[in-house]
């Protein structure tokens, strides 16, 4: 089986329609599917609903389907950063779901992992349990959230084998594991692809199963939203 | 700089360095954007202290040389760092499992009001602000301690320091310690009402009194 595709548009070729749930990788700007999140917007599918840490910034990453608004519902733990987010949700344009940072990686890692629901203590007494059940465990107040199980998977990692092995590099792993497991199909873009063999097995962070769809997204323009360094002392 | 109007209270740096009091060898740490990141400068000599960043990293290094910048390396706070011969990394949900799970020791926190009960609230402002909470709910329910670092008064001058919040909760009952520019109020459990521990130089028991409308020991 050919894992392989020449470009984004034709990875995603039949997987896309409106309404749909994507899970993305992604932290800030750092681990983003770029090429993925482009062909997602060249395509004009609308009214999505994204799980994703972030929704990048003004006009990069998630940040680009804001602006065209094919965006109907984030499910997000953090939108500082982007004002055009902030400000589509305070003048009510855009549904946000307000999850918190490792309430949503476990929610992503649950729904991909089989898992429709989970108790935690994250949030318990805040708005973000409104509406939920809450359950006591050894006279500790937790509450259920649910698993999520979207129907397609953008992610972006390092280096891939031809099978679909993937690595990531330092932080720029974040949301791309569970993510990739959440979908019903995962499709990822990499910086390199290498022949099966290349990689040590003992290393793969995201084996094989659960990449269906692979593309060469190199070369990439990394962005940093806050570059911040130290002085080499005087010698 | 210090000049005679500054040398009353802390600065942030000062409120850092007293934050930076409370770490112990061996500590697992995470601290929050803002003062609580500058904890990391005031890391007492001969201890190690681990920095956890929750984006997935244990082990974080300082500011990186402008020759070793890394897009594929930043904090929390989503600036570049760099990493330590002791760093690991791991994904978003091993990192949360971390926190949740109770492994890590300490968290320092920024935040816009505390109640004498131990709430806090730091993630918006109906109608106005919103950032969300990113990871601040996973810290306060999962780590073992939690330090809030904050000015005593907003700019308006209002108390942060209050019976009740009136922002959206981050999370209920949940802060071990309050230092702000003025005074360091701290409670042995979450039963117990805040003490008032210790008082920056220049600052009294009164003027404390003043400005915050909390209940506490003194």
């Amino acid at each position: 089986m050919q894992k392989i595709y020449s470009s984004a548009e034709e990875a995603l070729q039949g997987l896309l329609f409106d309404g749909m749930t994507i899970a993305a990788g992604g932290f800030g700007l750092c681990g983003i599917p770029e090429r993925l999140i482009d062909a997602i917007q060249a395509s004009g599918v609308k009214d999505l609903t994204i799980a994703s840490n972030n929704a990048g910034i003004d006009n990069e990453g998630l940040g680009k389907l804001l602006r065209t608004r094919q965006v109907k519902k984030m499910i997000s733990s953090y939108v500082g950063e982007n004002k055009e987010f902030e400000r589509q949700f305070l003048a009510g344009e855009l549904e946000v779901e307000f999850t918190p940072q490792g309430t949503l990686a476990e929610r992503l890692r649950a729904g991909g992992a089989g898992i429709p629901g989970f108790y935690t203590k994250t949030g318990v007494g805040t708005q973000v349990a409104e509406g939920k059940e809450v359950k006591s465990f050894d006279g500790e107040d937790y509450i259920l959230e649910r698993g999520i199980r979207a129907d397609l998977s953008v992610v972006k990692g390092w280096k891939a084998d031809e099978s679909g092995n993937l690595v990531f590099r330092k932080t720029a792993r974040n949301f791309n594991q569970p993510a990739a497991t959440s979908g019903k199909i995962c499709v990822a873009e990499v910086e390199e692809i290498v022949p099966v063999g290349s990689l040590d097995p003992d290393g793969i962070h995201l084996p094989s199963i659960y990449v269906k769809r692979l593309i060469l997204g190199a070369p990439y323009d990394k962005k940093i939203e806050f570059k911040t360094v130290r002085q080499r002392e005087a010698a | 700089m210090a000049t005679a109007a500054e040398t009353k209270g802390w600065t942030r740096d000062q409120m850092a360095a007293r934050a930076a009091k409370e770490l112990r060898d061996g500590y697992y740490v995470n601290l929050g954007i803002g003062i609580p990141t500058l904890v990391a400068n005031n890391i007492p000599g001969g201890m190690t202290v681990t920095l956890q960043s929750e984006n997935g990293m244990l082990g974080i290094g300082p500011f990186p040389y402008e020759d070793q910048v890394d897009p594929d390396l930043i904090n929390a706070g989503k600036q570049t760092i760099s990493e330590l011969p002791s760093s690991s990394y791991f994904d978003s949900a091993a990192s949360f499992a971390m926190i949740r799970g109770g492994h890590i020791d300490l968290t320092v926190l920024g935040a816009m009001e505390v109640s004498e009960k131990g709430d806090i609230a730091n993630w918006m402002i109906p109608g106005k602000m919103i950032k969300g909470m990113g990871g601040a709910m996973d810290l306060v329910a999962g780590v073992k301690k939690i330090i809030v670092v904050m000015e005593h008064n907003a700019k308006s001058g209002d108390p942060k320091f209050i019976p009740e919040c009136t922002l959206p909760l981050t999370g209920k009952n949940v802060v071990d310690m309050i230092i702000t520019d003025l005074a360091v109020f701290h409670r042995p459990d979450h039963d117990s009402p805040f003490k008032l521990i210790e008082l920056a130089p220049g600052v009294t028991a009164e003027e404390v009194r003043e400005k915050t409308t909390a209940n506490y020991v003194e």
